[in-house]
């Protein structure tokens, strides 16, 4: 379960997060809503340990243990794991070795064995078969000239190697043609589990036909200024987002 | 009324001085290398110790950084020689196709068999008996004219190798010229070799040092690469395993036929004081030149590398990519000049450095230098110097990477993906293995 109290957040002195609070149970699939510059992908970021901003008070939970006062990799080992909006690509990192290290660093801080060679090769080729991922795409260097959609791929391949308790996908709509986000919606969705809570932050009711959310809130302003159910989506692609803006500037 | 300037010697010219005066009559060649070399000591001795003043040495002041002089290294002993076949009988990183220096001398009785089609020759015994053309690329007049440690080089050139690989050879496994040190107090070598690529020719040539701690004292190396028409030569290069307090002077002259292919990649690390300079001439026409290298440095090291290349003849494509890790109080140097002639049309020419510095107290210094004159010309230069990306140690953390580790996996990378390039598989291995071990060091000591 995630559990974000209080949250309060700026950014050289601009509030970006407002009292924000928010809980995601496990096995819960909940989507983030609301116009640009609202703090969503802040929201994300703070809660992965992103060091460019100021958090003045607040909790983020997972699972009970307060996420703000680790540094991200003990975040990830804890299970918590950022799908990006805008995948970083890494040249001169192979693929592979990047993501043995991520799956073995995750493992040793968890006090868990490494995994064999011939057990994570399985485990890299299942997932990527799954994701329709070329073994060609495996030897290059992590994500160098891969399209938008390859990237989110390498993406949902890194989430379904980790398993993490939960996941954050920041826009992951975002640059995916049709296919791609079929694709990357239906990984998705085959890792969701009674266990696994997911958050879900986009600007477009379109990706959520394809992960279908147990609850919608609406951002606005630095806060959740509402929440609905899955038809909340469909009824902010008709009016907009318009009057939560505005009420919440009024 | 104009101020008479009386340069005063340093005590390392004066011992220079001292030196060429003992050592001329012993040094090889016949009374036509003699003058050249009075004639070449002669103009090291009218510029002096390249200086600050002097713009190509600015950042690499040798008034300043070279205090004293050593004794030319002498000859090395048979008993020398016999330890030394010793220690590569028991080493298990010996390359084969081996030509071995030691303190700059050929030692045939160390080197290996050359495959068909390859010659080698010491540079004393041309220097002696020619052939004349031979003697000519050996001298090498026109390269580096002006600059005063390639005319040091030639006046006290001890000794080195002459390999010739004929017209139309196909070289499977790389020629390695090994450089080895006979011990004993530290001195200083004068070497110089010369490899003639044939026409139509495919050769690789890497050069590297035997044992550890093997570069003490002072060297002041050239190597002349004579590429044909036609032919392809891979070039790589292990600046590596320097002793502190050592100081290592190479010029590196290349020159390039018509329609052929030239790369080198050279990895530097290690204590001490480093300058590389190379000097690359394109001289006919559609040819491809690349040049390439990674200096990995930290305490105080000092690197620096000082390119001239020279786009002589139409349609040749430069490429020259430098890339520099600094730590602690490391200091870089990058300069880079591309000459473009005016016949030299439709010559492609970029070059590029890039540092990552590591710590508050590193300096890195790049000064890239365009000079065209040709009117259709596509040229370029950049060079970036900073700290690793924010973004991508966020991105590798946030996968479960502690941040030393992902620093670690960056750094490697970023030195990593040059030598990757290399189109021999065991020589990768051997730069990333080099790579690897510099950095591990790094974060034993974090």
């Amino acid at each position: 379960m995630l559990e974000v109290k209080n949250l309060n957040v700026s950014i050289g002195g601009r509030k970006i997060l407002n009292d924000f609070n928010l809980t995601v149970q496990d096995g819960e699939v909940a989507a983030i809503m609301g116009p640009n510059g609202t703090g969503k992908s802040t929201l994300s970021y703070v809660i992965a340990g992103r060091k460019d901003y100021d958090v003045e008070s607040g909790e983020v939970l997972l699972n009970g243990d307060n996420l703000l006062e680790l540094e991200p990799d003990v975040r990830a080992a804890k299970g918590l794991f950022l799908a990006f909006q805008y995948p970083l690509e890494i040249p001169g990192v192979a693929t592979m070795t990047f993501l043995k290290a991520a799956l073995n660093a995750q493992r040793k801080q968890r006090g868990e064995a490494e995994l064999s060679t011939p057990e994570f090769m399985k485990r890299v080729k299942g997932a990527a078969d799954k994701l329709g991922i070329a073994s060609d795409m495996l030897k290059r260097a992590l994500n160098v000239g891969f399209s938008g959609g390859e990237k989110k791929r390498m993406d949902i391949l890194q989430m379904a190697l980790l398993e993490p308790a939960f996941g954050i996908l920041d826009e992951t709509d975002s640059g995916l043609d049709i296919d791609a986000l079929r694709i990357v919606s239906e990984g998705v969705n085959s890792l969701r589990a009674p266990k696994r809570g997911f958050l879900v932050i986009t600007h477009y009711q379109r990706l959520l036909d394809y992960i279908v959310p147990d609850t919608v809130h609406v951002m606005a302003n630095g806060q959740i200024v509402r929440t609905g159910g899955k038809e909340l989506a469909l009824e902010l692609e008709k009016s907009g987002y318009r009057e939560y803006t505005e009420s919440a500037a009024a | 009324m104009t101020a008479q300037i009386i340069p005063t010697r340093t005590a390392a010219e004066t011992s220079l001085a001292d030196a060429y005066g003992a050592v001329k009559a012993k040094l090889p060649g016949s009374a036509e290398i003699a003058k050249l070399r009075d004639a070449a000591f002669e103009a090291f001795s009218q510029a002096g110790l390249p200086h600050r003043r002097v713009e190509t040495w600015h950042y690499t002041d040798l008034r300043t950084l070279l205090r004293e002089a050593l004794p030319v290294a002498s000859v090395p002993s048979a008993a020398a020689i016999e330890a030394l076949r010793k220690e590569f009988a028991a080493a298990t990183d010996v390359p084969s196709q081996k030509l071995v220096l030691v303190d700059g001398i050929y030692v045939p009785e160390l080197s290996d068999a050359m495959p068909a089609g390859v010659s080698v020759k010491s540079l004393s015994s041309v220097l002696a008996s020619g052939p004349a053309d031979l003697v000519a690329l050996v001298a090498a007049q026109g390269f580096g004219e002006g600059d005063a440690i390639v005319s040091l080089n030639a006046a006290m050139m001890q000794d080195g190798v002459v390999v010739e690989v004929a017209p139309g050879t196909a070289l499977a496994d790389p020629i390695n010229l090994v450089y080895a040190t006979a011990g004993g107090a530290p001195s200083a070598r004068y070497t110089r070799s010369l490899v003639v690529i044939g026409a139509g020719a495919t050769a690789r040539l890497h050069e590297s040092s035997f044992g550890e701690g093997a570069r003490t004292g002072q060297t002041f190396g050239c190597l002349i690469l004579s590429v044909g028409d036609g032919a392809n030569l891979g070039h790589t290069a292990m600046l590596t395993k320097s002793a502190a307090a050592s100081l290592r002077l190479e010029s590196f002259i290349v020159r390039i036929g018509a329609k052929a292919k030239f790369d080198s990649f050279a990895l530097v690390t290690g204590s001490g004081l480093l300058r590389r300079q190379i000097f690359m001439n394109f001289e006919g026409e559609d040819s491809v030149g690349q040049l390439r290298g990674v200096s990995l440095l930290r305490s105080r090291d000092h690197a620096d590398t000082t390119l001239f290349v020279k786009h002589l003849a139409e349609g040749c494509v430069g490429r020259e990519t430098f890339r520099y890790i600094l730590d602690e109080e490391a200091t870089g140097i990058f300069q880079g000049k591309i000459h473009v002639a005016p016949n030299a049309q439709k010559t492609d020419g970029k070059m590029l450095s890039k540092a990552l510095l590591l710590s508050d107290t590193v300096a890195m210094n790049n000064k890239p230098e365009l000079e065209i004159f040709a009117d259709d010309v596509a040229c370029g230069h950049g060079a970036t110097c900073g700290g690793l990306s924010v973004d991508q140690l966020f991105y590798l953390q946030a996968r479960g990477l502690p941040a030393p580790e992902a620093e670690a996996l960056l750094l490697e990378a970023f030195a990593a993906e040059m030598a990757d390039e290399i189109d021999y598989e065991s020589l990768v291995a051997a730069f990333r293995g080099e790579i690897a071990g510099w950095l591990a060091a790094r974060s034993v000591k974090a």
